[in-house]
């Protein structure tokens, strides 16, 4: 059993699995923070972007000033956005059999695997996890193909060039691996290959292996996965949450009993407790909107912004903000607000029996209705005639590289009225914000990340008990910037097994078992003997059948009908088939009784000498000598196989066969 | 598994059963599945193969389901059905049939509901909270929402206006929809250690699903209600080659091979238009969930087409309400409202109104959608008495009504109805019955046949004459049993479920092995071990190592023979001339000459010795253990015959 990791951000995994005969991709994460290296794409022209200086090295040598732009003594690449994807010559990934997705987070280097690997697998997901992750990657594509760029970076990335450029550049990983983004076309045709499933649906792997998904609590249809066979259990925990937000809690219970725990998407920001931030989210808020700023959240499409419309929900007439606009622009804003309305099923109980009411699970359809919340697809359009100043703008990127948000950004960054508040872990604000300076407006950083933090995994794992835990190495260690902080990482015993990109880690398993069935006709024809109270053998020959990964066991055949009429061809047509073996003995003779049988048995002339290590039994007049140990019977007789016949059944009446 | 010798009898069964009422010791576990469907009524349950019939007349009597199911000790209590057509004790399954006298609750391991229809979940309160269930019951999540709904309206118009005593109570209600669990498609439910269910979607109504009930190696099916035909709302049933050792399956439509839905939209269609063309007014008599929705949508459509001006009404209520649970259930409904959900929800409609008492009175045509579907009471009933006496108008009965109801009158042909207080009331409307019931015809039965690959097949919820032709049907086709129980008859099946035992990774690879390097052999190969049993623990392991972990030592039993062979060489040229010879005739298998002098085949030592007297004989000692038994045998055997003269 092998574990290929070919991924090294430990909330965007991407792990290959070989378990049996099958291979099973965990995940496919795609590694995004690589397009905090390029500038934003501008849906405006915008003259401070494109004024920008070109770079030159310190010689003065300016031959990437095409490419490469400084701005506030950072450098940027001025090029599409391009996003770092899994590895994909570490293991031949046309070999994959399944891709198993825990979220809608966790599949969007999808595309790249499937379209562009020879892989010709299924994809298992659950629904909400498709839909959304459609969203998602919708919202992706149209971000980027909505700003064509002509130019197309390349010459930065050669290595020896690479090296003479500054950080964080400079240390820059895999480059020459860097991808623009996909199609949607390949979008459509990577999500064609997902199969739907359900929480705790056990599907077959070519009869060998069974794959479970289980509730995780992290997002809308987010799953943990069980890979199982009879004897062998690993568990794929990713992305989980303890925390009560909308999804159906997490299934803690069916992970017990593990062989390997592979443990990845802990918290990102471990520090920051996810109540508090939220708090703080909405007090700030506040307070920008009635010093007549505008707020700017950028924020993913799906997921966490369904909480935030929720606490404003309750928040906002409270506040005084029931006149200031709430907008959320996306292209795929209204599809995310109407989903997340349809997956009762996936959420948590609280949710559920208000749609059994019937009503909406989320109360952002009254914030709709009411009009406090529009929603738009884009700046353009709609949205130029509704537009109120002071707000509250919802949109994408995170990264702050492409999509409204870097409109926004140009519009607002010059006044200190307005915020700009970051809720999405997944981008430094720091690095994220560099394009951007100087900047006025205010920047709060209130990071919200329901995942698990190390207090609660410490907690589960003594829970569930596994017997090895696997996890990417940023978890065996502090975080690098909190590096006295012990607690910040996991501890457990035995010492979890860490992995990086690029490595292979071979899974301590010893598989010792494995399941096969007995037809109902051969264990009837079964004698069981009772060796010790409650433990009983019985010897088994029977005709092995392996059909699907599948082992059956059947009675053998029955002998053939005697030939004996038929003149024999060829003496070999008569050697037995030396595989019928015969079973093993266990026990010893005593002697007495033996000699005793066999006088009972005629034998009469029987005479008994002791030797060093047991008896000798002599049968004088039949030339017979029979040596007899503690654990062994030596019968040396004349050719005479009546004889031998005998006195073989009358040894084995003294031994037990296996 | 028998005992013999001085073996102690032991009875391998892989479910400890303690609840196996039928089993037969040699035959493993086995199925009873006893029914208690719906039938004339008249002591239906204690009187076996009399009137067998689930359905009487023309297929007009929906009856009610209730089925109980045991499987490997499990017993399993599948729908709990009521009969519209009684007012009496004969509405409810007689519950007391199921145990005798004992508590249900120990008896039952779960109540499996396939749907929110009243006849099968109709009798749920009463069986919970009145003869008293405290498992769990198990239904899908719509099922969940809906069902308590239909038992309030229900309830309402049994108490509240018909004033009957010993009903369910709304606390009940609550009280029962408590012990409820629900269940995701294709969720695998484990009910406890061994008994596990799983829900498939089964079209029908919102949230209508077939349940697998699966112990061990066992498993039956049960269909519920669906439809193998995807409709305007929702999609078509489905189910995995599941493989079960029985499939319960409904045969509302057993023999009928319905026309395409399109010529029964069209033929509807026309009625309506038609008769609001005339100045008509048109009452369709509905439930509130289902067909309501599925019309609705046809008519929007053809109104939106058509450019119809006409209003039309849902009465108020539950079909408003209705419409929400299926916006918000929406992953329920068929693939093509739900790709388009988010520009268009087609449970929004644009031409249908909500309908107050007062429209009945209004002049002109209007098309009404009102509830209950039978027209035996409620608002449906009250705007038939309006609209009946008027030939201009018309009623359509688009599903069944139960013997009893005013619907099943008009259908019948009555057209004068006795009504509350002696009034009399003359019908001169039209009435036209269209079947938009959901549920699969013989095609779609045999088409989930034939997709879940049963074992046997049982027909419930049928009429017997067309139950009857459906099961020759099905032992035709398919070569399986089919049975079709009378009501409260107990059909047992005997099943002989294969044993799963874990084998040695060793023992198994080993065997695998070998049996790769044999091309075909012809003679099947055949694997030894040794089965560990302890508790309920069961190990395949090879001889050796059983010994091993036993404790106990191999005895080993060994022979030698002394063959004499008339033969004045050398004891080395006759040990080559035994070589030669015995390669010779043994192709298949391992003949050596060693440097030491002696032969072997396989395992089996050969050694030439002189003869202590006569210098012309030579001794041959052929050893071998107990194990190559056969082999050694047939070696002396063979030996003994002497070999063959050596070319000179």
């Amino acid at each position: 059993m092998k574990l290929y990791c070919l991924s090294g951000h430990p909330t965007l995994p991407c792990n290959v699995l070989k378990f049996k005969s099958t291979t099973i991709m965990l995940d496919c994460g795609l590694d995004m923070t690589s397009t905090l290296n390029f500038l934003p794409l501008p849906l405006v022209q915008s003259p401070r972007l494109s004024n920008l200086p070109g770079w030159s090295l310190k010689d003065g040598n300016a031959f990437l000033d095409k490419e490469l732009k400084e701005c506030s003594g950072h450098v940027f690449v001025d090029s599409v956005p391009e996003f770092c994807l899994p590895e994909t010559e570490l293991i031949d990934l046309s070999t994959v059999d399944v891709i198993l997705i825990s979220n809608y987070h966790c599949m969007m280097a999808l595309p790249y695997i499937t379209e562009h690997t020879g892989f010709t697998g299924t994809v298992y997901a659950t629904e909400p996890t498709l839909q959304i992750g459609r969203l998602l990657m919708e919202e992706l594509v149209n971000f980027i193909e909505r700003v064509p760029k002509a130019q197309s970076a390349s010459l930065w990335k050669n290595k020896d060039i690479q090296r003479l450029l500054p950080s964080p550049l400079k240390d820059a990983v895999e480059v020459s691996t860097w991808r623009r983004c996909y199609t949607m076309q390949e979008v459509n045709s990577a999500l064609s290959k997902i199969q739907l499933v359900g929480y705790s649906q056990k599907i077959e792997l070519f009869g060998a292996v069974q794959v479970t998904p289980l509730s995780s609590g992290y997002a809308l249809g987010s799953s943990n996965w069980i890979i199982q066979s009879h004897y062998e259990k690993v568990s794929y925990v990713s992305g989980s949450s303890l925390l009560t937000t909308h999804p159906q809690p997490m299934d803690q219970a069916s992970l017990k009993n593990s062989d390997v725990l592979i443990l990845t998407g802990l918290t990102q920001i471990p520090t920051a407790n996810p109540d508090g931030m939220v708090g703080e989210f909405c007090s700030n808020l506040a307070l920008t909107v009635r010093n007549g700023g505008n707020v700017l959240v950028p924020c993913y499409p799906s997921g966490v912004i369904y909480d935030l419309l929720e606490c404003l929900y309750q928040y906002i007439d409270s506040a005084g903000l029931s006149n200031v606009p709430f907008y959320f622009i996306s292209p795929v804003a209204n599809s995310s607000l109407e989903f997340s309305q349809i997956f009762a099923e996936w959420l948590c109980h609280n949710k559920q029996s208000k749609v059994y009411l019937p009503e909406p699970p989320f109360p952002h359809a009254e914030l709709i209705q009411t009009n406090k919340l529009k929603h738009y697809p884009s700046i353009h359009g709609d949205f130029s005639n509704d537009f109120r100043q002071p707000c509250v703008v919802f949109t994408g990127h995170p990264s702050l590289r492409f999509g409204d948000v870097v409109h926004f950004m140009e519009l607002w960054g010059k006044s200190s009225l307005n915020t700009v508040i970051f809720t999405e872990p997944d981008f430094s604000y720091l690095e994220a914000l560099a394009p951007y300076q100087p900047l006025a407006m205010k920047c709060i950083y209130c990071p919200i990340d329901t995942r698990l933090n190390f207090i609660q995994v410490s907690k589960l794992l003594k829970e569930v008990q596994p017997l090895h835990v696997v996890c990417p190495e940023q978890y065996t260690q502090p975080p690098p910037a909190q590096s006295h902080r012990m607690d910040l990482l996991i501890d457990c015993q035995p010492p979890a097994m860490s992995y990086r990109r690029a490595e292979v880690l071979a899974l301590p398993f010893k598989r010792r078992y494995e399941k096969i069935e007995i037809m109902p006709e051969l264990a009837d024809s079964l004698v069981p003997l009772e060796i010790k109270p409650g433990i009983s053998l019985a010897a088994v020959s029977a005709v092995l059948h392996t059909k699907d990964n599948k082992h059956v066991l059947q009675p053998p055949p029955r002998p053939a009908q005697s030939t004996s009429g038929k003149k024999r061809k060829r003496a070999s047509d008569d050697v037995p088939d030396c595989k019928v073996l015969k079973p093993l003995l266990s026990g010893s003779i005593p002697v007495e009784q033996f000699v005793q049988t066999l006088e009972k048995h005629g034998f009469s002339d029987v005479k008994v000498e002791d030797t060093a290590k047991g008896h000798i039994v002599l049968l004088q007049e039949a030339e017979t000598l029979i040596q007899i140990e503690e654990d062994s019977t030596h019968i040396i007789c004349d050719n005479d196989e009546t004889l031998r016949v005998r006195l073989r059944d009358l040894v084995l009446k003294f031994l037990q066969k296996f | 598994m028998s005992g013999g010798g001085h073996a102690s009898p032991l009875h391998i069964c892989p479910h400890s059963s303690p609840r196996v009422q039928f089993s037969h010791p040699t035959k493993g576990s086995e199925e009873l599945v006893r029914q208690q469907g719906g039938g004339g009524g008249e002591g239906d349950l204690a009187m076996p193969l009399t009137c067998p019939l689930l359905r009487v007349g023309a297929g007009q009597d929906v009856g009610r389901s209730c089925i109980l199911v045991s499987i490997a000790g499990k017993n399993v209590m599948l729908d709990c059905g009521m009969h519209m057509g009684f007012n009496d004790d004969r509405r409810f399954p007689d519950f007391s049939y199921i145990t005798q006298n004992g508590r249900l609750t120990d008896f039952l391991d779960c109540v499996i509901i396939s749907h929110f229809h009243l006849d099968h979940c109709g009798a749920l309160p009463y069986f919970s909270e009145m003869v008293g269930y405290d498992g769990p019951i198990y239904m899908t999540h719509p099922t969940q929402a809906i069902c308590p709904i239909l038992l309030e309206d229900y309830r309402k118009i049994a108490v509240d206006k018909k004033g009957e005593a010993n009903f369910f109570t709304s606390q009940m209600i609550k009280d029962c929809m408590k012990k409820v669990v629900a269940v995701h498609l294709h969720q695998t439910v484990q009910v406890d250690d061994e008994l596990e269910i799983k829900a498939y979607y089964a079209g029908h109504v919102l949230g209508a699903a077939m349940f697998q009930i699966k112990v061990g190696s066992e498993s039956v099916v049960y269909t519920g209600d669906y439809n193998m035909t995807p409709d305007r709302h929702l999609g078509a049933a489905w189910i995995d080659k599941c493989r079960p050792n029985l499939l319960i399956t409904e045969s509302t439509y057993a023999t009928t091979i319905r026309d395409s839905k399109r010529c029964r939209e069209r033929d509807f269609l026309k009625k309506v238009h038609e008769t609001v063309e005339r100045g008509g007014k048109v009452l369709i008599p509905v439930f509130a969930l289902g067909r309501a929705q599925e019309l609705c949508i046809l008519l929007e459509t053809f109104w939106e087409r058509m450019n119809l001006k006409v209003p039309i009404y849902f009465s108020t209520g539950l079909t408003e309400k209705a419409n929400h649970y299926y916006k918000l259930f929406i992953t329920w409904t068929n693939q093509k409202i739900r790709k388009t959900f988010v520009q268009r929800n087609m449970f929004e409609f644009k031409h249908i109104k909500a309908f107050d008492r007062a429209f009945a009175d209004n002049p002109g045509p209007m098309v009404v959608f009102a509830t209950p579907g039978m027209l035996h009471a409620g608002q449906s009933l009250q705007i038939f008495r309006k609209w009946a006496g008027n030939e201009k108008n018309m009623v359509i009965m688009p599903g069944y009504c139960v013997q009893g109801t005013v619907g099943h009158k008009i259908l019948s042909g009555q057209r004068k109805l006795e009504m509350e207080g002696r009034q009399v009331l003359e019908v001169k409307m039209q009435v036209e019955y269209m079947s938009f019931s959901a549920h699969a015809d013989a095609k779609g039965i045999m088409q989930l046949v034939g997709q879940a690959e049963p074992e046997s097949v049982l027909l419930v919820h049928g009429e017997a004459k067309k139950m009857e032709f459906l099961k020759q049907k099905i032992e035709q086709e398919f070569r399986v049993n089919c049975y079709m129980p009378a009501n409260g008859e107990t059909v047992t099946l005997p099943t002989s479920p294969s044993i799963p035992v874990g084998i040695s990774l060793g023992l198994l690879k080993q065997e695998m092995a070998q049996a790769g390097l044999l091309p075909e052999a012809k003679k099947p190969r055949l694997l030894h071990g040794t089965l560990i049993m302890k508790d309920s623990n069961l190990r395949l392991v090879s001889s050796e190592q059983a010994l091993k972990e036993l404790g106990l030592a191999e005895h080993q039993l060994r022979f030698t023979c002394r063959v004499h062979l008339h033969d004045t060489r050398k004891e080395q040229e006759t040990a080559m001339r035994v070589h030669s010879h015995l390669k010779s005739i043994l192709k298949d298998h391992c003949v050596q000459h060693l440097p030491d002098g002696s032969v072997t085949v396989e395992s089996i030592l050969i050694q030439a010795a002189a003869h202590s007297e006569d210098p012309g004989t030579k001794v041959l000692l052929v050893s071998w253990t107990y194990q190559d038994e056969e082999l050694g045998s047939y070696l002396t055997s063979l030996l003994k015959k002497g070999l063959p003269q050596a070319p000179s």
